[in-house]
Formats: C-alpha cells, structure tokens, sequence
C-alpha cells in the first residue's frame, strides 16, 4: 500500500522535475523512488495485511509479489532508456512520469480486492499507454501503433464493464468476497446473468493480456511502438494482466471451474498455436518478439486452467522469467537497431564476433524463453506443465510440447545467425547502463534456473 | 428523487436489460464496420453509455448506491479517454490528412 503512495507522488515530482529544467535527476530520482517502492511493498511480505479502505484493496503476498516483477522490470527498462528519450522530444520529463503513473495502474491491478479498483487499475495503466505508444509524434508507425491500441483498448473495456456490470446484476455487489460468497451460496440457482458476465469479463481481459481469437493488435502495436515500449508492454503489463486475471478467477470463481474452464481451454491453445505458427514467417526480430509473447500468454494460461494451490508460484516464477528474459532481448535489439537501422534477423549477423558479450547474453535470453533447461523459462515452463498434468489435462500437455519446439526453431534463428553467419560489421558501442542490465538479467535467468528454490517456494 | 427512484422501479428490470444490450450490440457493430476512426470512438462511448444505463437500473433495484457511484467512475475514465483519443487521432490527421483506418496499413506481416 505504501508502495502504491510513494510511486503516485514520485510520478508527480518526476513532473515537477521537468518544470524546474532539472534533467539530469529524472533518471536518478525514478530509480531512487523505484528502490524504495520495491523496499516498502517487500516489507508488507507475510505481514498478514488485511483489505483495506472499505474493501477496495488487499496487499496480500500475491500483490507483493507481482508487485515486485512490476517494479524491477520498470527499473531495468529505466536504465536503459538513458538517452533514448531525449532523441524523441525535448521534454523528457513526461515520458518518466507516463511511465511511472502506467506503474501505478499496475500496482492497483494486483492487489485489487473490487470490481471497481480492477477497472480503475486497467485504465489507468491503459490510458498511459496508450500515449506512450504514440510518442514519436511524426513516426507513421508510432502513430499507427498508437491509434490501434487506443481503439481495441477502449472496445475491450467496454466488454469489462458489460462483464462487471452483468455480475454486478446478479450478486448485488463488486465486492471480490461477497461475490465469491454469492457463488458459494447457492450454486443452484446462479443468475444466468452471472454466466454471461463471466464470459464478458474473458472477452475483456482476454484482449489486454493478448490472447487468442483476441490478439490480432498485439504484433502491429508490439512493432510500432518505440522499443522501449514494447519492452515495457511485453513484461510489466503483460504480468499485471495476468495477475489481474488470476486473482479475479483465484478469488470469485474457482467454485464454477467447469463452467469456464473450457472456454479457457480452448482461447489457450488457440493462443498456442497462433503465436507460435505465425512467429516461424517472421523476418523482423521485434515482430518475432510481439508474437512469442502472444505464444506465452498461452502457457499462462495454464496456470488459470489448472486453478489450485500452485497456480500463484507458477506464474509468478514464469513470470519473471519472461520479463527478465525479454527485457534482455529488447535491450540488446536497441542496441542493434541503433548501428543497424534495421531489426530484421540479418542485421544481427556476425555479432558474436564483435560484441561476444552481448551475444552471449541475447543467447541465454533466447534459450530461456525456449524453455531449455538451466534457464528460468525452464523451470517456469515446468512448474506450468506440472500444475496442468496434475489436473490431468494431458493431451493439454502434449499441445503444449509440440508448441515448445516450434518455439526453439525460431529462438535459435537470431542465435545461429549472430554465431554462424559471418557479416562485415563494427564493434557496437554499449554503455555501462546496458551492460549492467543485460548483464544482471542474464545472471538472474541463470540463477533462477539453477536453483529454483529462490522463488519457487514462496506460497 | 424518491419519485425518481419509483419511476425508475416502475419499468421491469428485463427491460432495461434488453434496451441496454441492444444498443451495447450497436456500438459493437458500430465499431466492427465503420471505418472513420472517430465514428469508430463513437461507438465506443456508445457500448459504455449502455454500461451505464444498466448499472444505473442494477443499482435502484438492488436498493444499493454503489452501483450509481461506479456511474461516476465509468465517466470520469471515459472523459480522460476521450482526452486522449482525440489527441491520438488530431496527431495521425496532422499527418496523413485523414481519419480513415484502413489507410493506416503500414504494419503488417
């Protein structure tokens, strides 16, 4: 909760910073407030909070948690964005603090305890983002990106409310408890009204976290918006999403499991196959990226499907394995399309060579994200397969292991021609600030996939 | 505003329900075909206004205030949406001179 105040009014200073010409300290003062955001959200772990301000928010382990992969993801992508604001505008000072409002949302997404803050949450993360997408104001793409993730933003919204307001129909009240005690209840007579709120509210949440038939704005919006965007996207928001997703089903309706698990089931392996299919014609690295994160809103998925005890560690550990994997393949694309011009495959040829760092990190992150043991995506592609086969989805598993090699080709692809393919290129030129980050990414994807225990016992 | 209350509870609740779906279904279609991005934004305020209307009739006959006070929050958010929607769109018809969406195609696979 703490947390939640702290990063509102560090927003607003980061404002003022840029009112009073003072540039040099948006970066430190961002990252300073981050630091003690993560402090304070860490020191609410196992404190046993209950829901507060009349029940609107609940700062439980699970919000902790997610709070904290929020958190350190913005502060690795913060990092790396020194100078990159600045080639776009002169003022920068807005971008920090878009950046750290759409954190705010994020924060209210995860420990939300009613219906109103879920919606609240979602907006004010969506509504940042939708002006970050558009912040090269004559880029065409930007523009593109922007405008098409605005509309199927707002449409998407308006299936949230229809779904919000159907189930607020039927229980009386957007309170998580009492709805979840109506459930419980009298599981005879559930309004139908209910039902088809609970479906709604899966058109709804389905398009933000970018899952299939609801997908289609993810790759242009992905490949449009400024890298540093998409990294922010792909790794703090798609976790919030998912988040806000889980605790609604954890909270309300883990009693009608049957009822909508297999319509998850079903936009989960669609989700598969779709983002995993498509990424294999990709010839730009970016693209390829925007529709491997659709291909693991899949396997999320499975945590949600398999609802039981498990489910909160396991998407929390993949997770972040994920953000922090992504995060290291979105910086070393910065770094490449600044030499380059260009984030097609070819412009990564020969790296190996010049910048056997960077390409060494990039490798790990692809392998982590191909689920190859040693690597945290290994560990959090495990523990999702594990919580499903215990629920005895198993033709569910074997989807999700033939979706898996699909997978590796083409993560292998950007690492065979950054090793295999020679190219005549100069050394890039990287800052201390992405050395560090890639750096720290890498070394934290390796320790999470050698000992796992770290996180992966912490419900 | 007791009588309003009792006007409101006079009509049955399924008929507030149809009347909002219906025009939820407009603005959906609305959305789908047309192909000027501010009537598309038209319709999107429409789904949200039959939002509305059914929470407000949700509300009166549940006998409980909150749902009004959601009312409030919906058109809060759809204001600071509208605020920045137009911006996105002025933005894009500054520098293509139009509005239409489908000339918005430079990304694609």
């Amino acid at each position: 909760m703490n947390a939640l105040i702290l990063l509102s009014i560090l927003a607003i200073l980061v404002l003022y910073l840029g009112l009073y010409k003072a540039k040099n300290a948006l970066l430190p003062v961002s990252l300073l407030g981050l630091g003690a955001g993560l402090i304070l959200a860490l020191l609410e772990w196992n404190s046993g909070a209950a829901p507060i301000y009349d029940g609107m928010m609940h700062f439980d382990n699970f919000a902790v948690a997610f709070t904290s992969i929020g958190i350190i993801s913005t502060m690795l992508i913060l990092l790396i964005s020194k100078d990159y604001f600045e080639h776009i505008s002169d003022n920068v000072a807005e971008y920090y603090a878009i950046l750290l409002f759409a954190l705010v949302g994020i924060l209210v997404m995860v420990s939300f305890n009613n219906l109103s803050m879920l919606f609240i949450g979602i907006e004010i993360m969506s509504v940042s983002l939708y002006i970050l997408a558009g912040i090269r104001k004559n880029d065409y793409k930007s523009n593109e990106a922007a405008l098409k993730y605005f509309l199927t933003g707002a449409f998407s919204t308006g299936f949230l409310l229809m779904g919000i307001t159907f189930i607020y129909g039927s229980t009386g009240s957007f309170d998580l408890g009492l709805i979840k005690n109506y459930v419980i209840s009298n599981p005879a007579e559930i309004s139908p009204l209910l039902y088809t709120g609970l479906i709604l509210m899966i058109i709804g949440l389905s398009f933000k976290v970018g899952a299939a038939p609801f997908h289609f704005w993810t790759p242009d919006v992905y490949e449009g918006s400024p890298t540093i965007i998409t990294a922010f996207m792909s790794t703090a928001v798609k976790t919030a999403g998912f988040a806000a997703f889980l605790r609604l089903f954890m909270i309300c309706f883990a009693p009608l499991h049957d009822f909508w698990m297999p319509v998850l089931l079903v936009i989960s392996v669609l989700t598969l196959f779709i983002g995993n299919v498509t990424a294999l014609y990709q010839h730009s690295f970016k693209r390829m990226l925007a529709f491997s994160s659709i291909s693991h809103a899949g396997y999320l998925m499975f945590a949600i499907i398999a609802l039981g005890p498990d489910s909160v560690n396991s998407v929390v550990l993949y997770a972040a394995a994920y953000s922090i994997a992504s995060i290291i393949a979105f910086a070393v694309l910065i770094l490449v399309k600044r030499q380059t011009g260009s984030d097609n495959f070819e412009s990564f040829n020969g790296l190996a060579r010049q910048n056997p760092f960077i390409a060494f990190t990039l490798t790990i992150a692809m392998l982590s994200l191909a689920g190859i043991p040693l690597t945290a995506g290994f560990i959090g592609k495990f523990m999702m397969f594990s919580t499903v086969l215990s629920e005895y989805h198993v033709w569910l598993v074997v989807m999700a292991v033939i979706n898996a090699v699909i997978g590796i080709y083409y993560y292998l692809k950007v690492v065979v021609a950054m090793y295999f393919k020679s190219a005549e290129r100069s050394e890039i030129q990287s800052s201390p600030y992405f050395n560090f980050v890639i750096g720290f990414s890498a070394m934290l994807t390796l320790i999470f996939g050698v000992y796992p225990s770290f996180i992966s016992n912490l419900f | 505003m007791e009588n309003l209350t009792q006007a409101i509870q006079g009509v049955p609740l399924n008929h507030y329900i149809l009347l909002s779906i219906i025009v939820f279904a407009i603005g959906v279609v609305g959305v789908l075909i047309r192909r000027n991005a501010i009537v598309i934004f038209m319709s999107v305020e429409l789904m949200l206004n039959a939002v509305n209307l059914l929470l407000i009739a949700f509300s009166v006959h549940h006998n409980d205030p909150s749902g009004q006070v959601f009312v409030f929050f919906i058109m809060a958010l759809a204001a600071a949406e509208v605020a920045i929607g137009l911006a996105i769109i002025v933005m894009i018809y500054r520098n293509i001179n139009s509005t239409d969406v489908n000339i918005l195609n430079k990304l694609k696979w």
